[in-house]
Order: structure tokens, then C-alpha cells, then sequence
């Protein structure tokens, strides 16, 4: 362009200038704004609150796990090529616990053929499917469990027909306290119940468990001896190596047939994947955001066909199209930004308020405000952008003189 | 070039470039597209010199209206030249021209097209906003402005709350807040009752005997009357020009 050197340049729009023609025109039309800004607020607050409960759950678990301790490992007897299961050897107790850093073995060894009712009464089909199993004097602790009412057994009552009950044994059984007295009815003889242990996160085994002596089990069930889970507590900077001994340490002979784990990382791992089933929450959320975009999208329209004369006005005071483009880009950026603002703000609360309800730590995920938030800001655009060309195409006389 | 007006615009403006006019149309035609192609200017030729009070006067249909929008620069000539202050428009593309009504160009418009959540200072702030100047500059321009209307004990009311009168005001102070080269009135008393009308045209005198350049465009002969220099149109032609024959050329 030549001879223009005397054209008066037209003028950026300032930040602050273009943020004020934006807030103006969402506060002249506050109730049509606040409706369209609310379906990009649904979507972003279901979208941070789904990530931000998986999250705090996933923490709170975490936690859960952490206060249990990590360095519980167990052994259970694996399958032989045949398919049967093995026997853990009698003498493997004694020569785990002679790995270094290991202090504390316990076990527990189910009995087959042994079931447990309330009385002798009930049918025998009805077994619960709970177990009877002897323990180790020690084992709680060492499993990841305390007592939740009465006492464990001990040198004496490992002898007497004396059990202590497992959490969900006790429940199924319909025994919620321990009085003197009261028993239980397993392989034709009564069990007196000394204690009721509490729930045990590590090991799901036990609570299904009927607790009895192994001394007793000989005894009166004819139990062989053989635990069927072996607990090992190891000094934690030792784990990972008491871990890979183990094996060959509970059967020399066949060091790859017992299994060995570490419940811990299985139910850290487990928390972990709790996220997954969220994929449907998203997809929602996502849906609703859609939902938000076409109504900004549909606000946007509407605001070009009414502010004809506004965009006519403004073009004869010296807006380039690119000005006006920008005013109406920037409108319905921030309608979907403030709709985004509050679906953030309302998805955190939702958060905290569960999160609070369930004791867990609130962990709000940076992706997921700060995603919520880019992708308002995305959908303001994408949603503007049509709105906003047809307004800068409009030609301000027939803005301004076809009403 | 010896019209009476534009030596005056020369020796006004000192021989600046355009010969001093504010404005000055040359052989503009203006056809609108459509079956059958409608012509609303057939060859106007126009000069307008600084400091010139002039009405474009006409019935509808005449082209005054084609001839504010080129004046503005928000049509371009199907043919001719436009010059705003010595600036072809042809060769100035949109964001130029934009520019150009920023800074040289006052609208008055026969709707005022006010905002009626904002307050009136801020109104006429908002007529400086595309000429690149901070909030506070427009605010005080602005202030300004409207003393120069007689509203400046007004600043802070709404348009709701104003008369139609008051309002036509304000939209004047908004075109003069930049104190551009040549304000332009589509009908500024269209709207108005008799004795509102005419205060705003004696408004308007005022502004022009203080060194505004204007142009009313209307369609009322006693509004037409009260002008310096009265150019009359019909079926898109100047029919008269009180500025005498070198106004045609």
C-alpha cells in the first residue's frame, strides 16, 4: 500500500480494554450468560471430580496401606506340574526366619474337611464358605490385624478348643462380642470363641479364618502340620531381597513352587486401577462439556444477530473487523472460562466434602483443574470462533441501517 | 480547483496535501448488486473545506445516504475517488481505514446507539477506544467532551435516565471526543420533538463556529434551512450546491 504514510494506523486493542468490552457484554445479559456458562461448569466440575476422588481415594488407600507397613510378605504353597497343589515343608517356617532381616513368621494352616457353624443345628450345606485354620501364637500383628474384642490364643488355650474369629467370620456367624461362654461349632465339637480379630486389609485369608491352636488342630482334627500361609515380616531395607530368597528358602528342593508376594504392592497397585472404571464419569463429563460448547456456541450466534447496531457502532467509531472479531472471541472465552472457573471450584468441593466425609487426604490432580480449565478455554474458542468471523464479516452499514 | 471552498480550505490549511479538503468526492458512483443492479450515486462530485457546516438535503431515495456511508469510509465507490482529508480510500485497506474513523471521523446517528448499561461517560469514553488511548486519557476526553454539550453535570447518569434530547448529546460528544476532522449526522433530529431539534441544531452552529467540520444529512428542509451551505439531492445526483456551481464541477 503506497501513499499512506498520513493513514492514521488502527490501534491494538489493550488486555484490560478488551477484557472490560467482554465482561460488558456477558454482564448485560447476565441470567442468558449464567445458563450457558453452566453447562461447561457441569462438565469440568464432573470431570475434576471424578479425577479428584480416584485420586483422593486412591491417597487415602495409599495411607491405609503406608500405616499397615509394606514389608509383610507371604508365602502359599503353588501348584506342582501335576496341578495339585503343594505342601509347604514343616521346617520352612524355621529356616525363613533364619534370613537376615527377617523378625517375624508366622502361620496359619487351613484345615480341610473342617467347617464352622453357629450350633449344630444349622445345615451342614451352610458353611459360609468360612475356613478353620491353626495359627501361630503371634500371628496379628505379624498379618496385619489387632484385636478387636477379647484376647488372642496363647500357650494354653493354643491346646483347648478355643478359636478366635476373623472379622467376616464373626459377622457371618452373627457374633459381634465376646462373652464367656460362647462358642462355636466346628468338626463335631464346640469352640469356645476367646477373641474377634478386626478387619485385615493385607490379608483377606484371615478374616475369613476360624483360629485354633495348632496343638488342638493335631489333636482333635488330625490336622498334619503343614501351614498354608506363611507371613513374614522383614526389615524394609531388606524386603526386596528377603523377596527374592524366600522361595528357595521354604522349599530348597523346589525353590520356584512356593508363591511369594507382597499384599502391599498388590493393594497399592489395586488402588492404582481403581481410576480405570472412571472412564464412563469422563465420557459423561465430556458429554456435558459438549452440551456447555453448543451453548455458548448458540449465545454467541444469538449475540451477533441482536448487537448488529453495537458492531455497526463500533466499526463506525474505528473498529477494524479484526477488533471486533477479537471482542466476540474474547466474550466467549470468557464465558466458557468462568463456566470453567466454577465447574473447578464446585468439582474441588465435591472433593473435599467426600474426601473429608471418608477421612482421606484431598488430592485434586493437576491435570484435572488445570485440564478442566484449558479445555473450557478450548471449547470457549472453537465455540466463538464461527460467531465471532460472521460478526467482524458483517459490513457496518448494514449493521447499522438494516435493523 | 477555484471553488470558493476549497480556496478557503487552502489557505486554512496551509496548501497541505488534498488541497485542505476534509472531504472531497470525485465522479463517485455507487451501484448496489442485485437484479436489476440498483444505482444510488450517478457522478456526485463533493468538497467540503475545514470549519464548513453544510447539509446534504434530500428525500429518500436520493443517494444522501449512500453519500454519508462513503463519506465514512464504511462503503467504497463502485467508481470515482473518495478523499478524507486528502487520503484516497481506495488505496487503504480495512485496517487503515479503520484507523482513519478513529481519529478523523464523528458519527451522529439519528438512533444515538448508546449503551444503555454504561454510564454516559463512559459511552463517550468508549467512542475513543479504537484510537489507542488508556482508560483515564478517553475518561478525561471524554469529560471534556461532554462539558462542551452541556452535560457535564451528567457524567455518571445511565441513557435510561436521560431525554431523548440529552441522549442525541451525548452521542454528539462521543463523535467530537476525538476531535476528529469532519462529524457526520445521519438525521441527529429525526428522533427529536420540534424545540429539542432545535436546540440540538443550534448545538451544532455552536460547534461549527468553534471549528467543527459537519455535515447533516436529512431529508427536512427546515433543518436544511438553518445551514451554511445546503447541497440537494435527487436520484443520486447533486441538483443544487449554495456553495455555487464550482461545488459541482
Amino acid at each position: 500500500m503506497t501513499g499512506t504514510s498520513r493513514a492514521p494506523a488502527a490501534a491494538r486493542l489493550r488486555g484490560t480494554d478488551l477484557a472490560r468490552l467482554a465482561l460488558v457484554g456477558l454482564r448485560t445479559r447476565k441470567l442468558r450468560a449464567a445458563l450457558s456458562a453452566l453447562g461447561i461448569a457441569i462438565g469440568v466440575a464432573a470431570i475434576v471430580a471424578v479425577l479428584g476422588l480416584s485420586s483422593s481415594s486412591a491417597a487415602g488407600l495409599n495411607a491405609e496401606i503406608a500405616a499397615l507397613g509394606t514389608n509383610l510378605l507371604t508365602v502359599q504353597p503353588g501348584n506342582n506340574f501335576a496341578g495339585s497343589t503343594d505342601e509347604l515343608p514343616l521346617r520352612a517356617p524355621a529356616m525363613i526366619s533364619r534370613l537376615p532381616g527377617v523378625y517375624a513368621v508366622q502361620t496359619t494352616g487351613t484345615i480341610d474337611g473342617v467347617s464352622v457353624y453357629r450350633s449344630p443345628l444349622i445345615p451342614t450345606v451352610n458353611t459360609n464358605a468360612l475356613s478353620v485354620a491353626a495359627t501361630s501364637l503371634s500371628l496379628p500383628g505379624t498379618a496385619g490385624t489387632s484385636l478387636a474384642e477379647g484376647a488372642f490364643l496363647n500357650a494354653a488355650t493354643a491346646h483347648e478348643p478355643v478359636c478366635v474369629l476373623g472379622a467376616a467370620a464373626a459377622q457371618l456367624l452373627g457374633i459381634d462380642h465376646v462373652y464367656p461362654g460362647e462358642r462355636v461349632w466346628a468338626g463335631n465339637m464346640w469352640l469356645y470363641v476367646a477373641g474377634i480379630l478386626q478387619p485385615d486389609v493385607l490379608s483377606p485369608d484371615v478374616d475369613s479364618s476360624v483360629l485354633v491352636g495348632y496343638p488342638f488342630a493335631e489333636r482333635s482334627y488330625g490336622f498334619d502340620g503343614h501351614p498354608t500361609t506363611i507371613y513374614v515380616k522383614a526389615a524394609d531395607p531388606r524386603v526386596t531381597a528377603v523377596d527374592n530368597l524366600l522361595g528357595a528358602q521354604t522349599d530348597p528342593e523346589d525353590p520356584s513352587s512356593p508363591d511369594v508376594s507382597v499384599p502391599s504392592s498388590a493393594l497399592v497397585a489395586q488402588a492404582d486401577a481403581k481410576g480405570a472404571f472412571n472412564t464412563l464419569f469422563l465420557g459423561l463429563g465430556a458429554v456435558a462439556l459438549l452440551v456447555g460448547a453448543i451453548g455458548v456456541a448458540n449465545i454467541m450466534v444469538i449475540a451477533v444477530l441482536e448487537r448488529r447496531s453495537e458492531i455497526g457502532l463500533r466499526r463506525a467509531l474505528g473498529a477494524t473487523r479484526g477488533h471486533i472479531r477479537i471482542q466476540f472471541l474474547t466474550e466467549a472465552v470468557t464465558l466458557a472460562l468462568i463456566g470453567g472457573a466454577a465447574g473447578v471450584a464446585a468439582g474441588v468441593a465435591a472433593t473435599a466434602l467426600y474426601a473429608h466425609a471418608k477421612g482421606w487426604a484431598v488430592v485434586i490432580p493437576a491435570q484435572a483443574w488445570a485440564g478442566g480449565l484449558a479445555a473450557a478455554v478450548l471449547i470457549g474458542a472453537l465455540a466463538g470462533l464461527l460467531p465471532a468471523l460472521k460478526a467482524a464479516r458483517l459490513s457496518p452499514t448494514e449493521a447499522l441501517w438494516t435493523l | 480547483m477555484s471553488s470558493p471552498a476549497r480556496a478557503a480550505a487552502t489557505a486554512r490549511d496551509g496548501g497541505e496535501p488534498g488541497d485542505g479538503l476534509v472531504l472531497d468526492l470525485d465522479q463517485v458512483t455507487k451501484v448496489y448488486p442485485g437484479s436489476p443492479p440498483v444505482p444510488a450515486l450517478r457522478g456526485v462530485n463533493l468538497a467540503v473545506a475545514a470549519g464548513e457546516l453544510v447539509t446534504v438535503l434530500g428525500p429518500s431515495g436520493s443517494g444522501k445516504s449512500t453519500l454519508l456511508h462513503l463519506a465514512g469510509t464504511l462503503d467504497r465507490p463502485t467508481s470515482g475517488t473518495v478523499r478524507i482529508t486528502g487520503l484516497d480510500v481506495a488505496t487503504l485497506g480495512d485496517r487503515a481505514l479503520a484507523g482513519l474513523r478513529a481519529s478523523q471521523i464523528g458519527f451522529v446517528f439519528q438512533q444515538f446507539f448508546l449503551a444503555e448499561q454504561a454510564s454516559v461517560l463512559d459511552n463517550v469514553a468508549d467512542g475513543l477506544l479504537y484510537a489507542g488511548l488508556g482508560i483515564a486519557a478517553r475518561r478525561d476526553s471524554a469529560a471534556v467532551a461532554l462539558e462542551r454539550v452541556g452535560l457535564g453535570h451528567k457524567l455518571r447518569a445511565r441513557p435510561t435516565q436521560l431525554s431523548g434530547g440529552e441522549r442525541q448529546r451525548v452521542a454528539i460528544a462521543r463523535a467530537l471526543a476525538g476531535s476528529p476532522a469532519i462529524v457526520l449526522a445521519d438525521e441527529p433530529t429525526g428522533n427529536l420533538d420540534q424545540a429539542t431539534g432545535a436546540a440540538i441544531l443550534d448545538l451544532l452552529a455552536e460547534l461549527h463556529t468553534a471549528g467543527t467540520t459537519i455535515i447533516v444529512v436529512t431529508h427536512d428542509e427546515a433543518v436544511a434551512a438553518r445551514m451554511h451551505r445546503q447541497v440537494r439531492m435527487l436520484d443520486g445526483r447533486i441538483v443544487s450546491d449554495t456553495a455555487g456551481p464550482g461545488g459541482e464541477r
